[in-house]
């Protein structure tokens, strides 16, 4: 029986059409044919967490009712089946990020988990006092705690390349910030509170040529645009599992080979050992060095599957489709007088940001939630983006490419609701 | 779900235009509440004369539900006991968190209308940030209370 073929389920025709054929790919979510408060779901909150395709749901299902066993342990035919599965997922995440081998692609949490092993592993084992990492302005919380952790830890200096008032980066600040001290430069590819999408590839050269190691939290870029670590020349790279339409706990870190081989373990226990007695253990190859313990086995076949459903789509299709969604949804947004959209970066992936006057965003949420519409509320993590627009929060709207004008209708249509309610 | 029972008049109408909102020249105790959740910050002054409440107003910014709750409270606290105040918390929270009969919504007057947060576990905070904040004031704590 070949186990990965079973979770490489057939796509549904929507896949297959040339033209963008949005409700029959809406078919592949069941999730979003339903009723909130009387009226169709629109999810609008994809930024926070997408919803998962029948296909991901139907391989994590498959995996549990028929092959279930720990991984890289037995003999015996289960694990032997769970183990193809999960080197399975990892195979077509290197595929999908064109990493150059699987020991690449190290099985985390989320990204927050792949920046904090980053931080741990490389930081603590590199760094010392003195030196200094560059993060941004509109960094989420889960790259810039970390390495706060690490200052605590090592006496490393945290540096911040501010952001304009479109929300993007200042880039002349960057010559200046990366310097004979710096160590690593951490940036976010695509803002979750702003939308902006940051020059990555310049960001990467201006760091290599000075000798710096870049990360790339790509978090919010993995389920909107195509991703070469290669091309990219990036260092780390951390994504989730669950904001690409796989399942919660599953995470990706990247790292180049020689880094990865050269950084102590972050977590100690069962798998990332080759041999242990109690002078010394002898630890495992990569990737498993990084792989304490049993990992989220479901969570990785899943994950395989969503990268499999969204190769099938395709990156650059999607791309297009999201981004004449934010092109609809910025222009219908911006006809309401009393709204302002923060982050008006020219480079945007589909994520809005915005306030209402004289309606606080919390209430918004309520609001557009009684008329089935999900938005996110709050500081979103990125609580000095917040403070450098001077908003103790915002509404989001974030789109997926299962999203239509209809939902970004019917945003309008409950936003002018709650004008109503309010004032 | 009915938006109204959540945004009564007289909520919209306290958000609108709070009453004591405003820094007191002089003030005996004073508190800050945030919801690191939405941002919300108040900060709660009280005047105490002889276990007394004498005068309350509060600042900050927040949703309509935490500004209206505040406001409300302000009315009501005002010429209460510090036990008094306490109790009326008490039966606040009571009316905030669900059981019903437990409660005496007319007792309650115009802080009734905050009861409607029951339908929206997720307000509940936005409703009671302003009370913690006052008791903490009572207890003149000195330092921010939170709701998380």
């Amino acid at each position: 029986m070949n186990v990965a073929s079973q979770n490489t389920l057939p796509l549904n025709s929507a896949v297959a059409e040339t033209d963008f054929d949005v409700e029959a790919i809406r078919r592949d979510f069941p999730v979003l044919h339903q009723e909130i408060n009387g009226h169709p779901l629109a999810y609008l909150d994809n930024a926070a967490s997408s919803q998962r395709p029948q296909s991901v749901i139907d391989a994590v299902r498959y995996y549990e009712e028929h092959d279930h066993a720990n991984v890289h342990r037995g003999v015996h035919t289960l694990s032997q089946r769970a183990t193809d599965a999960y080197e399975g997922g990892r195979e077509k995440i290197r595929a999908f990020i064109n990493a150059e081998s699987n020991q690449e692609i190290i099985y985390v949490r989320g990204a927050t988990e792949a920046i904090n092993l980053v931080a741990q592993s490389y930081g603590r084992s590199r760094m010392q006092a003195g030196d200094e990492i560059v993060i941004t302005t509109m960094e989420h919380h889960s790259n810039i705690v970390p390495w706060q952790l690490l200052a605590e830890q090592t006496g490393v200096r945290l540096r911040v390349i501010p952001i304009t008032r479109r929300g993007e980066l200042e880039l002349e600040a960057v010559d200046e910030l990366l310097n004979e001290r710096t160590r690593l430069l951490s940036v976010v590819y695509i803002s979750n509170a702003l939308g902006t999408i940051n020059p990555v590839k310049t960001l990467i050269d201006k760091a290599h040529s000075r000798g710096i190691p870049v990360m790339l939290d790509a978090a919010q870029a993995a389920p909107h645009t195509r991703i070469d670590v290669q091309a990219l020349d990036c260092d780390f790279l951390a994504m989730s599992g669950h904001k690409m339409y796989g399942p919660t706990g599953i995470g990706i870190l990247y790292g180049k080979r020689s880094l990865l081989e050269a950084m102590p373990p972050y977590q100690g226990g069962g798998e990332m050992i080759l041999a242990v007695n109690f002078e010394r253990s002898v630890y495992n190859e990569l990737p498993y060095k990084f792989e304490a313990g049993t990992p989220n086995i479901s969570g990785a076949i899943g994950l395989g599957a969503a990268v499999d459903y969204l190769q099938a789509i395709g990156l650059e299709r999607i791309s297009r489709y999201e981004h004449k969604l934010l092109r609809y949804a910025t222009e219908k947004l911006e006809s309401i007088p009393e709204l302002k959209i923060v982050g008006t970066a020219r480079e945007k992936a589909s994520v809005i940001s915005f306030t209402v006057d004289g309606v606080h965003p919390h209430d918004l949420g309520t609001i557009v939630d009684s008329e089935g519409v999900a938005i996110r509320t709050g500081h979103h993590c990125a609580m000095p983006v917040m403070e450098f627009f001077g908003v103790p929060a915002t509404a989001r709207a974030s789109f997926a490419f299962y999203n239509t004008t209809a939902e970004i209708d019917a945003l309008a249509n409950a936003l002018q609701t709650a004008l109503g309610v309010l004032r | 779900m009915d938006l109204r029972e959540l945004y009564q008049d007289i909520i919209v109408d306290h958000n609108r235009s709070p009453r004591n909102f405003r820094v007191p020249e002089h003030y005996d105790r004073m508190a800050d509440g945030f919801n690191p959740l939405c941002g919300d910050k108040l900060h709660v002054y009280l005047s105490v004369d002889d276990n007394r409440v004498t005068d309350v107003s509060f600042q900050g910014s927040g949703c309509a539900i935490s500004v209206a709750s505040a406001s409300l409270m302000t009315e009501a606290v005002k010429g209460l006991t510090e036990q008094e105040a306490r109790a009326l918390f008490e039966d606040v929270h009571k009316a905030l968190t669900g059981d019903e009969d437990a409660v005496d919504l007319e007792r309650l007057g115009k802080l009734a209308a905050i009861s409607g947060v029951r339908a929206f576990p997720s307000r509940v905070k936005c409703a009671s940030l302003c009370w913690h904040t006052l008791t903490a004031a009572l207890d003149q704590q000195d330092t921010a209370v939170s709701t998380e």
